[in-house]
């Protein structure tokens, strides 16, 4: 079957500053597939270039086999794009920015309308259709923007950091309208910060790290390559540095202990992978081995591997610590 | 709201290829170019404010520029009527200048919020439609503020003296005048960071061009080198045609309208002036379009 999404080899720099560095990735049809990764790893620039909206330095883009160099157009006419930005003129009413955009796609008059109709019943827009977008909440706007990028019916949908800054009720239509999406035969590629929203949606999922790609696959098969169980211990709720170094290096002795990780962030909180079939069965030694060097044991906290475990393993830091050495989480940086 | 993105009959989820309207390039680019222009309408209607504000000022600067100048001896810029009936060419193209030159501010803003986007990402027959749309309102405004100087001019006694066909001729240049500034001040909005930049461009660019053209004062009262800009400032072919159907009943199209240092140039001569400026203007910006935008 032929690629939804073909990238391969894709290289963006700005100035001196390689946004993508030979990222390559192949999207099946009807898929949800995420791009992952902290910010500036490039994938806002890996969408803009799919969207046409960046030229790549380097490298070959195809959309459902179509060249995004030689035939921008028709690229166009396939994909949706829905940008982290909410893209709307706040003047204009719902029905109005969807009626331009249908100009802009050139959709019959009849088309429109029905289109229009249509994605706004869906989207449960139909009473505010007539308002000016400037007295919509946050959540309704965003549910604009999607309707706006699917007017056309796309067979791509791109979307960059689809529910950032929406509430949690928001983040679950939205989520469950992208599944509906998928049902019925769309490709959707999207971007997230968000950790279970790539994890919960995505049937495959591409990582990246610093404009490379570092890991590829769906997120059980991701997590299972990492391996291991994680164990969370807080000796106190807060404990002094020393003491968390004393004990992981107490406990990183133990023979089913294969890391120790002292989490600043989290009150020097200690984080174990074990190699144990039941992790649970590990807290008595551990308790034990604290106990008798005098360390008491305020906390326990189980868990399988994340997709942050596996960003972990490829880069050396969490997600939120890339985020952090990047710069302000959630801002894009822009030319 | 609920979960009311998924709808019980999912069905209605329109997933068949909508119908495209016409099919030739023509009436697609039509169809894009009429629905951005129709954008700016509507912007226009529910916030005037601009609009009025530019029609108040180019009022203002007839009734106080023309009164700096009520007292000198008639004659004095080589007419018959007051100062005014001079005056009221240079005030009808320093305010469709004004405009036109401000076209690229509400791209800029698209640019900066992230609308343009929208625009680009669109499977546009031709970028220009952006362009094309932003004139088609400019030129609009423009006419209209036009009809409004020249109306007031007329009650502060400028009478124009070129008829119907000649105001349709003013029209005329006036469009072409806009169309062309509008033009590259798009192509400005593309090119500059941002709107700080835009409006510091549009500041300095402003008042130069008026001065630097017959906008105020005649060619002759002017040293030979700011005669030579100004017969190089497309203003200046604008200003005088508009001046000779203001002053003349009898005119033609072979009358001699601009006077340079390098000799003289009918109104015929003027309008092909500001003609080739429009194909500049727009194959310089489709050009700057194609390359930053590919």
């Amino acid at each position: 079957m032929e690629a939804a999404i073909r990238i391969e080899d894709l290289h963006k720099s700005y100035g001196s500053t390689k946004a993508v560095d030979g990222l390559s990735l192949t999207v099946a049809p009807a898929q949800i597939y995420g791009l992952l990764g902290p910010n500036g790893a490039g994938k806002t620039t890996t969408l803009r270039c799919l969207c046409t909206l960046e030229r790549p330095d380097r490298g070959r883009l195809e959309v459902a086999g179509i060249s995004v160099a030689d035939d921008s157009r028709a690229v166009r006419h396939l994909l949706g794009y829905v940008a982290q930005e909410i893209a709307l003129d706040k003047i204009l009413t719902g029905r109005e920015l969807l009626q331009l955009q249908a100009d802009l796609y050139h959709l019959s008059r009849a088309a429109a309308r029905e289109q229009i109709t249509q994605l706004l019943e869906l989207l449960d827009l139909t009473d505010r259709a007539d308002e000016r977008i400037k007295t919509y909440s946050g959540g309704l706007m965003k549910r604009l923007d999607l309707a706006a990028g699917l007017l056309h019916n796309p067979k791509v949908l791109v979307l960059d950091e689809p529910t950032v800054g929406l509430d949690i009720q928001s983040r679950l239509t939205v989520w469950n309208f992208l599944r509906e999406l998928r049902r019925r035969g769309v490709t959707v590629l999207l971007t997230s910060h968000y950790l279970e929203e790539i994890d919960m949606l995505a049937a495959r999922v591409a990582i990246i790290d610093r404009g490379r790609l570092i890991a590829e696959g769906t997120p059980e098969e991701l997590k299972q390559r990492v391996g291991g169980e994680r164990v969370t211990l807080r000796i106190r709720e807060f404990s002094p540095a020393a003491e968390a170094r004393e004990a992981a290096v107490l406990l990183g002795a133990l023979p089913f202990v294969k890391e120790v990780i002292i989490n600043e962030a989290q009150g020097n909180a200690l984080y174990l992978v074990v190699a144990a079939a039941d992790p649970l069965s590990t807290v008595p030694t551990l308790r034990e081995e604290l106990a008798r060097s005098g360390l008491p044991l305020f906390g326990v906290a189980l868990a399988r591997p994340s997709l942050d475990d596996v960003f972990l393993a490829a880069t050396g830091q969490t997600l939120q610590d890339a985020d952090l050495a990047a710069g302000s989480p959630g801002k894009k940086k822009r030319k | 709201m609920g979960n009311s993105f998924i709808p019980d009959n999912s069905a209605s989820l329109p997933l068949r290829q909508p119908q495209r309207a016409r099919t030739g390039s023509f009436g697609q680019f039509r169809q894009e170019t009429m629905a951005l222009a129709r954008r700016l309408f509507i912007q226009l209607g529910r916030r005037p404010s601009a609009f009025v504000g530019s029609i108040i000022q180019s009022l203002l600067w007839l009734m106080l520029f023309s009164a700096l100048f009520a007292q000198a001896p008639r004659g004095t810029f080589g007419i018959e009527g007051g100062y005014i009936q001079f005056l009221a060419a240079g005030i009808i193209v320093f305010a469709a200048f004004g405009g036109a030159l401000n076209a690229g501010v509400p791209l800029i803003f698209d640019r900066e919020f992230g609308f343009l986007n929208r625009l680009l990402v669109a499977p546009l027959v031709s970028r220009t439609s952006i362009i094309f749309a932003s004139a088609l309102f400019i030129v609009s405004t423009t006419l209209v503020q036009a009809a409004a100087i020249g109306a007031v001019s007329f009650l502060m006694g400028a009478q124009f003296a070129g008829g119907f066909e000649g105001a349709l001729i003013v029209a005329l240049v006036v469009t072409l005048l806009v169309f062309g500034i509008a033009a590259l001040s798009l192509g400005l909005a593309f090119v500059l960071p941002g709107h700080i930049e835009m409006l510091a461009a549009i500041f300095v660019i402003n008042l130069p061009m008026i001065f630097a053209s017959t906008a105020l004062a005649p060619m002759s009262f002017m040293p030979l080198w700011l005669q030579l800009v100004a017969s190089a400032n497309p203003l200046t072919y604008a200003i005088e045609p508009i001046r000779h159907l203001f002053l003349h009943s009898n005119w033609s199209w072979a009358d001699p309208v601009l006077l340079a240092p390098w000799g003289s140039l009918s109104l015929t001569g003027c309008v092909l002036v500001l003609l080739v400026f429009d194909v500049v203007a727009i194959a310089l910006v489709g050009g700057t379009l194609k390359r930053k935008l590919g």
